[in-house]
């Protein structure tokens, strides 16, 4: 017991990530812990996300996972020159995911899979130096899908299946960095769209080319969540026709970026197990955040994003130490979409290291307890807003930086069942 | 297994309590300095610039916006302080009530006029609350009093609620002067300053400039207790009272505080008179030839004869010509006080006037371009006396002497705000203070195009160039921002300092409201 709770701090302290963008890397505590690779393993149904092509290599006949994370994420900002400084304190956020897998037969299984695979939450402190970009902003996107694994050969499967999104956003931003009412209250927006739904879909591939080595591939679509006639309620605006702001509706885009993960797993003997996966998320169609009001005196907000496609690299070991306690441990590099010059406070992340580590607790055969965590690092970054002129003339605003740096703390804990 | 879990959750909790930490965070201190400077306990004093008047008023955002609040909050992050105290008003309307009376006009907004215009206008959506006769009570690190000239901040009695109706006491110094017959200075002084910003002098000018010279240039005058409200101080009377003021506030006998002057800017440079040209006059062919006939014989005859009397100089006689032409761009008529009066002489033979003709003529001439309008006289200049087409204001009836601020009254204001400015800059190297010329920034702001200030274009254009308020003459609070960024620099270069500056894109400009009837 003792040996086990030292190699746990040992793991704890080598633990893994998080992404980029405003994707939430959270979709599996057995994943999770292992730096959330999984692509290319078979552990639980986890794999209706990792690679819906696996779920057909479970033994069991009937396979269920759930679980949540508690998201702690916090960035502080400062610029020297000015004495400025303001902090996030960002509500926490609770990803979860719930997935399904019946075995219709030894080649075929079908599942059910929900999940939360991007969200963001962050609030800064209101009307701080930089609220001309953004206040606070809720972004959060349900995944249904429901999914088919097909076992092609002995040694080669697929699956795959249509998705069903349901995304909401709330974002909060100060019309400029000046602008008040008579009172000095700042002039402000909140867009609010939510129960907007669209569609999607998922495949991918698993290969067995020698015993205890697995390969695979697994992607993911693209999905414009187009939200139409959302709400935009406007705060605090001088009564004057010069500033003829008022509530009206609004239509956007907002992209979910396609995913690529390609991966293997080497399962060494009856203890170890190594697992590599790289993810490529192609952030490049988030180029602009566009606002179109239904007023037509409001003119359309426009904000530059400008990500680029980014990679994300995974390692995870998993150590099976007896029949009740197997202990995980991962790390990854994510490369933030973020380019330099775009860095708005609205999802500040540059590229991070990130420790995760966890365990499994058998607590009968069919039952086990799946918890992880996931530490990411950012390094301080002096980084700002300042969108190129010639790519993006429809802006107006003003270069915003300083110095940021970012946390993330994420606990997490699931239910494996398998009967 | 139980413990295992406790552990766990020990651990998970102590790293969730971690928040982002930079490496040289404002907050851990230290990152700045305040040098050889004291900002333990700031003190400042002035008139309403000091105060954060805007736009014809004093009002609570203004407060907030004002210099030496922005300073005070630069001079906490390099140094612990005992905090920033002014004497807030009421309500942000900005009109004052002296026992529900009211003494002081609401602030200005900027307007949409009835032909789309965006114009200033008194804001109406709320009445004056500030009621002078409420006495607030401590003391405040905020000693502008708007009004004040530098012989004020001296004045026993300036403070006494009984005399703002009579005119004898300051109604803004009224609301929080420790005692009926305390001085500015003096409480200023019983709050022990370690550090002091001085901004004062620009009444002593600005009063006769807005007037338009209707007052004296009180040269050698030292007796303030015969000064008109709108005269000119003395200039060695100013040098005098501002030497004992700086020398009870920085003298070793004295408080022995660091501080920053804050010199006296060119009046001319102000939007005040730059808004009303001195020729808007717009006049059809037959009126033009109608007034040019009215006035053919004075040109003609009258002018040149009293040359050759030897009364008028030729190049007076020219100046006093009046000559209109069709067009929008018609010189406005004037009194001159400057000019020989030909009343009398006019009355008698070999011109023979009626009185009526000859007082009319008596010191006329003609606006030239070097002639200042004040922003005040917009609403008068053009308008008809009693609905008379054919009396009208700075056409037919001459512009009274208030209602210009002619090249020669200007002179008067640039000389004296040029003494004044000597002395200034003498008495700052006699006490190794700091001081800001702020004569030349707001020269650069007035300069074609005005200023890029920090990459924020800044001039000195009415409404538009961000740093005067809608009454022309105040700033706006971007302005005073520029104002306390360079106080800031002038500090951590006379102090060996290192104060943050002042992000000037961040404070705003003029307040946009319709509530205004």
């Amino acid at each position: 017991m003792k040996r086990l709770f030292l190699l746990g701090l040992v793991m704890m302290a080598t633990a893994i990530t998080y992404a980029g963008g405003y994707r939430v890397s959270l979709q599996g505590q057995r994943g999770l812990a292992m730096g959330h690779t999984g692509v290319a393993v078979v552990n639980n149904a986890e794999l209706a996300f990792f690679n819906p092509a696996g779920l057909v290599f479970l033994e069991n006949k009937i396979n269920a996972a759930v679980g949540v994370s508690a998201v702690f994420s916090d960035v502080v900002w400062q610029n020297d020159e000015f004495g400025q400084m303001a902090r996030t304190d960002s509500p926490t956020g609770t990803p979860f995911y719930a997935y399904f897998s019946y075995k219709l037969s030894e080649k075929f299984t079908l599942g059910l899979a929900a999940y939360t695979p991007y969200g963001s939450s962050v609030a800064w402190e209101k009307d701080w130096a930089g609220s001309h970009l953004v206040n606070d902003i809720e972004l959060a996107a349900i995944y249904v899908q429901a999914l088919a694994s097909y076992k092609i050969t002995d040694n080669l499967s697929v699956g795959g299946g249509p998705i069903y999104v349901n995304g909401s956003v709330n974002f909060n931003r100060n019309l400029n960095r000046t602008l008040t009412d008579l009172e000095g209250n700042r002039s402000n927006v909140t867009i609010d769209a939510s129960g907007v739904s669209a569609w999607g879909w998922s495949a991918g591939a698993m290969w067995e080319p020698v015993d205890s080595l697995r390969i695979g591939v697994n992607y993911r679509s693209e999905i414009l969540v187009e939200a139409e006639n959302g709400d935009a309620d406007f705060q605090n605006i001088p009564n004057s026709p010069l500033t003829p702001f008022e509530d009206t509706q609004f239509d956007a885009t907002l992209p979910l970026p396609a995913e690529l993960s390609i991966g293997a797993s080497y399962q060494l003997n009856d203890q170890w197990l190594f697992a590599f996966d790289y993810n490529r998320t192609f952030w490049d169609v988030y180029r602009s955040l566009d606002l179109d009001f239904a007023q037509p005196g409001i003119p359309d907000s426009n904000n530059p994003r400008n990500y680029k496609d980014a990679s994300i690299y995974r390692f995870g070991l998993q150590y099976t130490a007896n029949e009740t306690f197997t202990l995980r441990a991962g790390y990854y590099f994510d490369e933030s979409p973020v380019q330099s010059g775009y860095f708005a406070p609205e999802t500040p992340r540059n590229d991070s290291n990130n420790f995760t580590g966890g365990l499994s607790v058998n607590v009968t055969d069919k039952i086990a307890i799946d918890a992880s965590f996931l530490y990411s690092r950012f390094e301080e970054v002096n980084e700002s807003y300042d969108p190129d002129p010639s790519e993006f003339p429809n802006y107006e605003g003003e270069a915003f930086g300083g110095t940021y740096k970012s946390s993330a703390f994420v606990p997490g804990l699931g239910v494996t069942i398998k009967i | 297994m139980k413990n295992y879990f406790k552990y766990m959750a020990v651990l998970a909790l102590g790293i969730v309590s971690c928040e982002p930490e930079l490496d040289n965070a404002i907050e851990d201190g230290g990152l700045y300095s305040n040098g050889s400077a004291d900002f333990s306990n700031y003190v400042a004093l002035g008139n309403s610039l000091t105060a954060g008047y805007a736009d014809g008023a004093l009002y609570i955002t203004g407060q907030e916006n004002s210099y030496p609040n922005i300073l005070a909050e630069k001079f906490a992050l390099a140094q612990d302080t005992d905090g920033f105290t002014q004497p807030l008003v009421n309500d942000n309307a900005g009109g004052l009530l002296l026992g529900g009376t009211v003494i002081a006009q609401n602030r200005f907004v900027l307007a949409v006029d009835a032909e789309g215009n965006p114009a200033p206008a008194r804001y109406t959506g709320a009445a004056p609350t500030t009621d002078i006769t409420n006495k607030l009570s401590g003391s405040f690190n905020n000693m502008g009093v708007p009004g004040a000239k530098s012989y004020h901040l001296v004045a026993p009695g300036y403070g006494n609620v009984n005399g703002v109706a009579a005119g004898a006491a300051n109604p803004y110094f009224a609301r929080f002067a420790s005692a009926d017959n305390a001085t500015v200075l003096g409480d200023a002084l019983a709050q022990n300053p370690t550090f002091f910003t001085l901004w004062i002098g620009n009444n002593d000018v600005l009063s006769f400039a807005t007037s338009g010279g209707a007052g004296e240039f009180q040269l050698n005058n030292t007796d303030f207790t015969t000064y008109g409200p709108n005269d000119i101080t003395d200039p060695n009377a100013f040098a005098f009272v501002y030497n004992s003021i700086v020398q009870q506030l920085a003298g070793a006998e004295g408080a022995g505080a660091e501080g920053v002057l804050i010199n006296i800017p060119d009046v001319s440079n102000i939007p005040f008179f730059k808004v009303v040209p001195s020729n808007p006059i717009p006049l059809d062919e037959a009126t033009a030839g109608a007034l040019n006939a009215q006035f053919g014989a004075y040109n003609t005859q009258i002018l040149p004869g009293l040359v050759q009397a030897g009364l008028l100089t030729e190049a007076e006689a020219n100046s006093r010509k009046i000559t209109f032409a069709a067009g929008s761009q018609n010189f406005m008529t004037i009194v001159d006080e400057d000019l020989t009066d030909i009343t009398g002489i006019l009355q008698q033979p070999p011109f023979s006037l009626d009185a009526q003709t000859a007082g009319l003529l008596g010191q006329l001439r003609q606006a030239t371009s070097a002639d200042l309008i004040p922003l005040t006289s917009a609403s008068f200049v053009g308008t008809a006396v009693d609905g008379n087409p054919m009396l009208v204001n700075g056409v037919s009836v001459p512009l009274g002497d208030e209602h210009v601020l002619t090249a020669a009254e200007q002179e008067l204001v640039a000389n004296a705000t040029a003494m004044y400015n000597q002395a200034i800059q003498g008495i700052a190297d006699n006490y190794s203070l700091g001081l800001v010329d702020a004569n030349s920034l707001l020269e650069q702001i007035d300069s074609d195009g005005g200023l890029l200030y920090q990459g924020t274009p800044i001039s000195s254009r009415f409404v538009e160039g961000g740093a005067f308020s809608l009454d022309g003459v105040h700033l706006t609070p971007r302005g005073y921002a520029v104002i306390a960024n360079e106080i800031v620099n002038e500090i951590n270069t006379t102090y060996s300092a290192d104060v943050p500056n002042v992000n000037v894109g961040d404070y705003g400009t003029v307040t946009l409201s319709q509530d205004v009837q």
